[in-house]
């Protein structure tokens, strides 16, 4: 038999399909296995879904472009471990749609951000970054701390990434709007359900000003909780952390 | 044959009644939404699409009332061409302006200007997406339908249809920029646009395959030319990864927020898997096939090896589809992917240079060209760079030596050696090669600004990619640096105040290609304006439209 190159010149359907299954090998080969291997979809404990107020604000994060100058995967590299804390675990990002991983570090990685500075110090640097890092080049963002947060449709939204895969429940919906201004309020009724429905979540007013719950507070709430919700003093990364 | 009139047939008339009833509904639709939304920048949307959706009905009822078909305007449909030329030239300028502004607020952050609107991070994707889809999407569209009629001596499939994917893509750039700087993004580079416009890119993008693919099929020539399976690569292949990376829920039909349906280390793979390939389909295959029409015509010369074209054809576009996790080294992705990712991107190199090697070779005999034809140079040192970058992508890939370079601006760097030199300068010298061809002139309005706009922008190019280098590898060193205790050496911000100066050097590279681009569209706008040429016998034969070429040199004895 003699290989001719012929039929995919001579037949535009032919060169068509030709070119379909030479493009779907590869996508299909590294793609599909990541839904079902072990590393990929292991469950680690500690990991919960955003709260409601984090949830806006990782929104933020996103209509801003964060992604584009931070990244967030601290890669298994001995300096990156020494500067931003324990590697990325893959489970520290099984709720987050889209990922933010990122591909290009103009400021510093963000996966572990979480606790290492005060309120004070980030509601400084959203409004100007060089007040606080004088060679920083980060854009200043003070209209967040003047924005009110719109967040009538965060039950909405909650619905939607229920519907992609995140376990939120029918009352962590139902008190979704509750549950953002009872995050900026540690003294008031809801704080005590807050913590109890997204443990670990932290409840302050972040932006430091009494009031409206700021664009800002929820950006804050967000880069607070990143990186701080699993236990590495107790994760082993060789056991079980099905729990 | 087209004459002046004929009467149109019943398919064709069910073409027009059709397409007029969908204009209709989304007529409708876009005003139901501007009107019940709640989210402004939907409402601005649609407003903008209903104005999109009037225009259409309006033409569309002329044509479906019509009894007559128009005159068609010559054997080939040009005027798309000269369209989507246009709106190359114009979106090129757009782009590399708004990318010299990053640069100059990465040198001076004040020039964020504290507004949400200005900031880097909204203006990123304007202008990626203005290079990359505006700029590099329409010069595909324009060159792939004009390259598909001449090789296929046939007219484009479809009627108005073509006139339809070149406005019906231009609405989707726009919705997609005004999106971003109103805060509108999905949040996955290079696949910001939300749902709704990728909904209707999917529209428009499945309407310009049948164009293309419509146009093979009632070709006259008995083989498919070589350039055509590049481009039918590109726009498969980029369906494919524009569906599967975008698959989303809208949080609301009338509103603009979505959630993609993978997370987390999927997500990464998906999209990478996406953006390697945006790279290898959309900035490769499709420029490949500009390359494989444009290098032979200007050179008059026939391509270098036709079995080389078949390797390498099949061998890039299977491999191209694994490179994708070479972005995801030593991440949370299993450590099996980023080696098929790495091991895939080194083989890659072969193929990419086969068709270097097929683009340079098919100057033997004429590389005299390269000292007398500014355009033909724009398009050798455009392989030149293409050959350099697919080079450097493959070290790149590498584990070791990605470790190093990844998440800096070495990676910058290197994209746009790929965008500036491969991508730029060979559309470049196919708008060069286009617009006086296409208005029928007798040759641009002026060789000696091909020239200035070839050395300018090769300038700006070297000051770029050389600054990026050193600040890229620096970075890179500096934030492993442990001293002698294996104390991390420099604190994160040290190594951003180190980039200052190569970030100025960067900017200024920036203004010398940007200053190109404005040459390039002084020099078409006089062209299509009917100037007399100022360099006319300068100018290679090949310049001139094909009616109005004197007879081809007799060959010596």
């Amino acid at each position: 038999m003699k290989l001719s190159h012929a039929p995919f010149e001579k037949y535009s359907l032919v060169l068509l399909l030709g070119i379909l299954m030479a493009v779907a090998v590869g996508g299909l080969v590294e793609i599909a296995p990541l839904f079902y291997l072990k590393s990929t979809v292991e469950e680690v404990q500690g990991m919960r879904p955003y709260s409601p107020l984090e949830l806006a604000g990782r929104d933020i994060y996103l209509r801003e472009g964060c992604y584009l100058c931070h990244s967030q995967m601290i890669r298994t590299l001995k300096d990156e471990v020494e500067r931003y804390g324990h590697y990325s675990l893959a489970a520290e990002s099984m709720y987050d749609h889209p990922f933010q991983w990122g591909s290009k570090r103009t400021g510093p990685d963000l996966a572990r951000v979480g606790g290492k500075y005060s309120d004070d110090w980030h509601t400084a640097h959203m409004t100007n970054p060089r007040s606080v890092v004088p060679e920083s080049v980060m854009p200043g963002y003070p209209f967040l701390a003047a924005r009110a947060l719109d967040y009538k449709d965060i039950g909405e939204r909650m619905k939607t990434l229920r519907a992609v895969g995140v376990p939120y429940t029918d009352e962590m919906i139902e008190k979704a709007k509750l549950d953002v201004a009872a995050q900026t309020d540690p003294d008031g009724n809801g704080a005590a359900a807050v913590a109890q429905r997204y443990p670990k979540a932290q409840i302050r007013k972040f932006d430091g000003k009494p009031g409206q719950v700021s664009e800002l507070d929820a950006l804050v709430a967000y880069l607070q909780m990143l990186g701080t919700l699993v236990d590495f003093a107790k994760y082993d990364a060789s056991g079980p952390n099905l729990r | 044959m087209h004459v002046a009139t004929s009467t149109k047939e019943g398919g064709a008339a069910l073409f027009d009644w059709g397409a007029l009833l969908l204009a209709l509904a989304g007529l409708t639709l876009s005003l139901f939404i501007a009107e019940r939304s709640a989210d402004p920048v939907m409402s601005f949307h649609a407003v903008v699409f209903a104005a999109f959706a009037l225009a259409a009905t309006t033409f569309l009822a002329r044509k479906a009332l019509s009894k007559t078909e128009e005159a068609a305007e010559g054997y080939y449909a040009d005027n798309v061409i000269k369209a989507a030329t246009i709106a190359t030239v114009v979106w090129g300028v757009i782009g590399f302006l708004i990318g010299d502004i990053l640069a100059w607020q990465l040198s001076f952050p004040s020039l964020n200007l504290d507004l949400p609107w200005t900031n880097f991070g909204r203006l990123r994707p304007v202008h990626t997406s203005a290079v990359i889809f505006a700029f590099g999407g329409n010069a595909l569209i324009a060159t792939s339908l004009y390259v598909v009629q001449r090789t296929s001596h046939a007219r484009l499939w479809g009627r108005w249809l073509p006139w339809f994917v070149i406005w019906g893509y231009q609405l989707f750039l726009i919705m997609a920029a005004s999106g971003y700087v109103l805060g509108v993004t999905q949040g996955k580079e290079y696949a910001e646009p939300e749902w709704y416009a990728d909904l209707w890119l999917t529209v428009v993008w499945v309407c310009y395959l049948l164009v293309f693919l419509g146009t093979l099929m009632r070709r006259k020539e008995p083989h498919i030319y070589v350039a055509n399976w590049f481009y039918l690569a590109f726009i498969l292949t980029v369906a494919m990864l524009h569906i599967v990376n975008n698959l989303a829920l809208p949080v609301s039909f009338l509103g603009t927020k979505s959630y993609g349906i993978y997370s987390g280390v999927q997500d990464a793979m998906t999209q990478w898997w996406y953006g390697h390939n945006a790279v290898g389909f959309f900035l490769t295959a499709g420029f490949l096939g500009m390359m494989y029409y444009f290098i032979p015509k200007r050179a008059e010369r026939p391509v270098y090896s036709y079995k080389l074209s078949i390797v390498h054809f099949w061998s890039l576009i299977f491999l191209y589809i694994w490179a994708g996790p070479h972005h995801l080294h030593y991440t949370a992705l299993p450590d099996w992917a980023q080696t098929l990712g790495m091991t895939f991107s080194i083989m890659l190199w072969m193929p990419s240079w086969g068709g270097m090697i097929n683009g340079l070779m098919t100057l033997s005999g004429a590389w005299d060209k390269l000292r007398t034809d500014p355009v033909i140079r724009f398009m050798v040192v455009s392989v030149a760079f293409y050959g350099m970058s697919t080079f450097e992508g493959p070290v790149m890939s590498i584990r070791a030596v990605n470790s190093l370079s990844h998440y800096t601006d070495w990676t910058i760097g290197h994209v746009h050696s790929g965008a500036l030199g491969w991508v730029g300068m060979i559309s470049f010298g196919a708008v060069y090669c286009l617009v006086p061809w296409l208005w029928k002139r007798q040759g641009l309005y002026s060789q000696r600004l091909v020239e200035w706009h070839f050395w300018v922008s090769t300038l700006g190019i070297l000051l770029y990619i050389t600054a990026m280098w050193v600040s890229g590898i620096m970075q890179g060193l500096m934030w492993r640096a442990t001293d002698n205790l294996g104390v991390l050496q420099y604190s994160f911000v040290e190594s951003t105040e180190a980039m200052h100066p190569y970030y100025v050097i960067r900017a200024l590279g920036g203004v010398l290609y940007a200053a190109g681009g404005f040459i390039m569209a002084y020099n078409v706008f006089r062209t299509i304006r009917g100037d007399e040429p100022v360099d006319v016998a300068e100018q290679p034969r090949i310049a001139a439209a094909p009616e109005l070429r004197g007879p081809l040199p007799m060959p010596a004895e």
